[in-house]
């Protein structure tokens, strides 16, 4: 009797790439649906423009490569890198900004690169950061939290659209009326007028321990996390790197001044650092691949993001501090090799 | 040596491998069963050696036909005719046997009264002149690893079936633990050790029992029992050596390099089957497994035995096998037909429905997840390893270790992206072979 022949294992995983990458799509709901709850339908229309742009870019880049369109528009990865840039963006943004940020992340900092597993840095980033450099103003276009003592503007669906459509707001409203800085612009602005962080926590954007609607936020990024560390898509040591680098380098600058530096609390809850640590940094292309690697790539990624918020010009700095640890991450796995087994 | 020796005889879960689905229900209670006698044995030398017989002679059972260049022999399995004796171009002796149905014994297969009084290195000739071989898939002559040893501080013996499908070793220790502890005690006194450890995984409780209960009746409290993780590749040599004795086998050198002697629960049992019984390698244990098997169970098999007469002694095939499979399925190797025979190496064979394996899957590029990376049992990077052998980057292969890949699947086994990572590594070794730098 014959046989097809192949080279083995003949068992293979259950988990493979487009099944990663919608497990990441799914644990991104949680956080998406607290996001909008509290800054308005704004996200859904970014992440509709994204994930167009992005399927558009990744399509058409394909194409210009000759690689097979099927096998890899469907993979999932492309509307991950959308979802995640659409999930830092400020929900009032004109589409062709995000489509710029998207087109860029996708077209130039993935494929560019090789497409798929070859990208040096991460593309959401990337889109961001270029965003952020390009159109400073847009990016600041963020909606106070939805807090019922807070006085807000509630947009609605249609006024969103409007604007994203257009640029502009119906003529009853203006951009300043309905919208607010984020709890990291607050303290960079405020802290520049020399006030105490005592006397700033009073601002009503301020709750607990972080932004009011941006510490329930974190809580559903977390969540959707720990389900990615449940489900083996992610492991441990970035997030652990990355959150006890945003914990230990605020801590010692709270320490040294608490009047002038925000708590690590404020710090953990704040801006990307949890969507960081467990979405973004942990992004296996454009990280470490050895433990200890990771380990020290996660804190580089948080001591770097604690740096950037408390010294430069930028209120946070979780995508600048993901790109700067893209470059270093070849050299940390160099030297965070394993011992393999029987040598040395 | 009389010094203490201690092993580790619950070492914890390793950190890496894989946890695979075992698959053994269909055949670890399965008792061993005799095989038929094949009409037509054929039997191969593993290395280069000369014939003792020639076409037309008539031999018996356990008579020696051919002697290895390393002084193993091999024998008749069957008696009979001999029908064709060819030298392959690597000087390996191949042979076939017309059976006569006889199965008549040879006059050299005569118990030996007090192996355990023999001085060791007679204990260990004999061990050749028997052509006692590795019986875990590596055929080198026991005798040859006992020479090449010399200053041994324990023996293990391994009875870690990790990979799926495969019961022959279980079912051997459940049913046959005395002649292992027989032959642990044999091999213990060739190499001229008082240390020895029998190793089985977790999800073996029987065979556990079944040789705490030999050991007890042996008397022999120089024999230690060790459990280890059922997770894949647990059984293998060097990892198993690690678990139990934190010592790590040099690369590119053998665990005497570290006082070690490891031999399968198979080889130990016919090490005593020879001595004890007075029969050479015959025979051994093989698994007839897989969804296209009609009646999947253990048989003792005569070396030689056709693949197609075995899988009919199990019942013959049920369905349309995708893969007739030799092996397991992390490092078996698919068959072209169904007419190779049984070698000393063949531990299972396995006729898979497409149902057993997995799908073929497009590849898809490495997204650097690092999952390799951590189920590695050589602690190497595989995916680094994959880069640098597609790239024919020979420098870079070595600089990463490629000479430690045991081969053991894990890295594709976990791959999201489907990459035929070990097939690679595979063939990047043998390319470093045939162009020695």
């Amino acid at each position: 009797m014959k046989f097809t022949r192949s080279s083995g294992p003949y068992w293979r995983p259950v988990q493979d790439v487009p099944a990663m990458m919608r497990h990441v799509l799914y644990a991104l709901a949680p956080a998406a649906a607290a996001h909008s709850f509290f800054f308005g339908p704004g996200l859904w229309i970014n992440l509709c423009v994204a994930g167009i742009t992005a399927l558009a870019t990744e399509a058409i880049a394909l194409r210009l490569r000759g690689a097979p369109l099927q096998l890899h528009l469907s993979d999932g990865s492309a509307l991950v890198s959308a979802a995640l840039l659409a999930l830092c963006l400020p929900p009032l943004l004109p589409w062709w900004v995000t489509a710029t940020g998207t087109a860029f992340a996708i077209g130039v900092v993935k494929h560019l690169y090789g497409g798929l597993g070859l990208n040096l840095f991460n593309p959401a980033m990337a889109g961001y950061a270029l965003l952020l450099l390009v159109f400073p103003a847009h990016m600041t276009n963020w909606l106070p939290p939805h807090v019922d003592d807070l006085d807000y503007q509630a947009l609605s669906l249609w006024q969103t659209l409007q604007f994203t459509a257009t640029g502009n707001l119906p003529a009853t409203l203006g951009l300043d009326a309905v919208t607010g800085a984020t709890p990291l612009d607050v303290l960079r602005t405020e802290l520049g007028r020399m006030r105490t962080l005592t006397e700033i926590a009073a601002d009503p954007v301020f709750g607990d321990f972080g932004g009011r609607g941006w510490e329930w936020v974190g809580n559903f990024v977390t969540l959707g996390g720990l389900w990615l560390l449940y489900r083996g898509i992610i492991r441990w040591q970035i997030p652990a790197g990355m959150l006890a680098g945003v914990l230990a380098g605020s801590l010692l600058l709270y320490l040294a001044d608490p009047q002038t530096h925000a708590s690590p609390l404020f710090h953990l809850y704040a801006g990307g650092t949890l969507l960081g640590a467990f979405f973004i940094a942990t992004d296996p292309v454009s990280a470490c691949v050895t433990d200890r690697g990771r380990l020290i790539y996660g804190a580089g990624c948080g001591l770097v993001t604690v740096a950037i918020r408390s010294w430069a010009a930028f209120p946070d700095g979780v995508a600048f501090a993901v790109l700067l640890m893209n470059v270093l991450a070849p050299l940390i796995d160099r030297y965070c090799r394993p011992r393999v087994y029987g040598t040395g | 040596m009389a010094d203490a020796w201690t092993f580790n005889a619950r070492p914890p879960r390793p950190p890496w491998g894989v946890h695979v689905p075992s698959h053994k229900a269909a055949t670890r209670a399965m008792s061993i069963r005799q095989a038929p006698l094949p009409p037509v044995a054929h039997l191969s030398t593993p290395t280069a050696a000369v014939a003792l017989v020639s076409a037309g002679d008539c031999v018996k059972s356990g008579q020696p036909v051919a002697r290895g260049s390393d002084g193993c022999a091999l024998h008749a399995t069957i008696s009979g005719t001999i029908a064709a004796v060819s030298t392959s171009a690597g000087g390996q002796v191949d042979v076939a046997i017309d059976s006569d149905g006889r199965d008549e014994w040879h006059d050299s297969c005569v118990p030996c009264k007090a192996p355990l009084a023999l001085p060791p290195r007679e204990l260990r000739r004999r061990l050749l002149d028997g052509g006692i071989v590795g019986l875990g898939g590596a055929l080198f002559p026991s005798g040859l690893k006992l020479d090449s040893a010399p200053r041994v501080r324990a023996l293990i013996i391994n009875g870690a079936e990790c990979e799926p499908w495969i019961t022959c070793d279980e079912i051997l220790l459940r049913e046959r633990a005395t002649q292992v502890v027989e032959g642990a005690r044999i091999l213990m006194h060739a190499a001229g050790t008082v240390h020895a450890v029998i190793a089985v995984e977790t999800d073996m409780p029987e065979a556990r029992i079944a040789l705490h209960d030999a050991l007890a009746t042996s008397g022999d409290d120089r024999i230690g029992l060790a459990v280890v993780s059922a997770k894949y590749p647990a059984g293998g040599e060097r990892q198993l050596i690690e678990m139990l004795t934190g010592a790590e086998v040099p690369l590119g050198g053998l665990p005497g390099d570290v006082g070690y002697l490891c031999q399968n629960a198979g080889t130990a049992a016919a090490a005593a089957d020879l001595l004890l019984l007075g029969r050479p390698l015959v025979s051994r244990i093989v698994t007839v497994t897989g969804g296209g098997v009609a009646e999947p169970g253990n048989f003792e098999v005569r070396l030689g035995t056709p693949l197609a007469m075995l899988v009919a002694a199990a019942g013959g095939y049920k369905g349309v096998p995708a893969r007739l499979i030799v092996g397991g399925p992390m490092m078996g190797v698919a068959q072209p037909d169904d007419a190779a025979a049984v070698t000393a190496a063949t531990n299972c064979v396995v006729a898979a429905l497409a149902d057993d394996i997995a799908p073929a899957a497009p590849e898809m590029p490495c997204i650097r997840c690092g999952d390799c990376v951590q189920a590695c049992p050589a602690r190497l990077l595989p995916h680094e390893l994959l880069a640098a052998s597609r790239q024919g980057h020979a420098d870079a292969l070595r600089d990463l270790h490629l000479d430690a890949c045991i081969e053991c699947g894990c890295c594709d086994y976990v791959c999201p992206s489907m990459i035929p990572l070990t097939a690679a590594f595979a063939a990047a070794k043998a390319a470093r072979r045939s162009r020695p730098s």
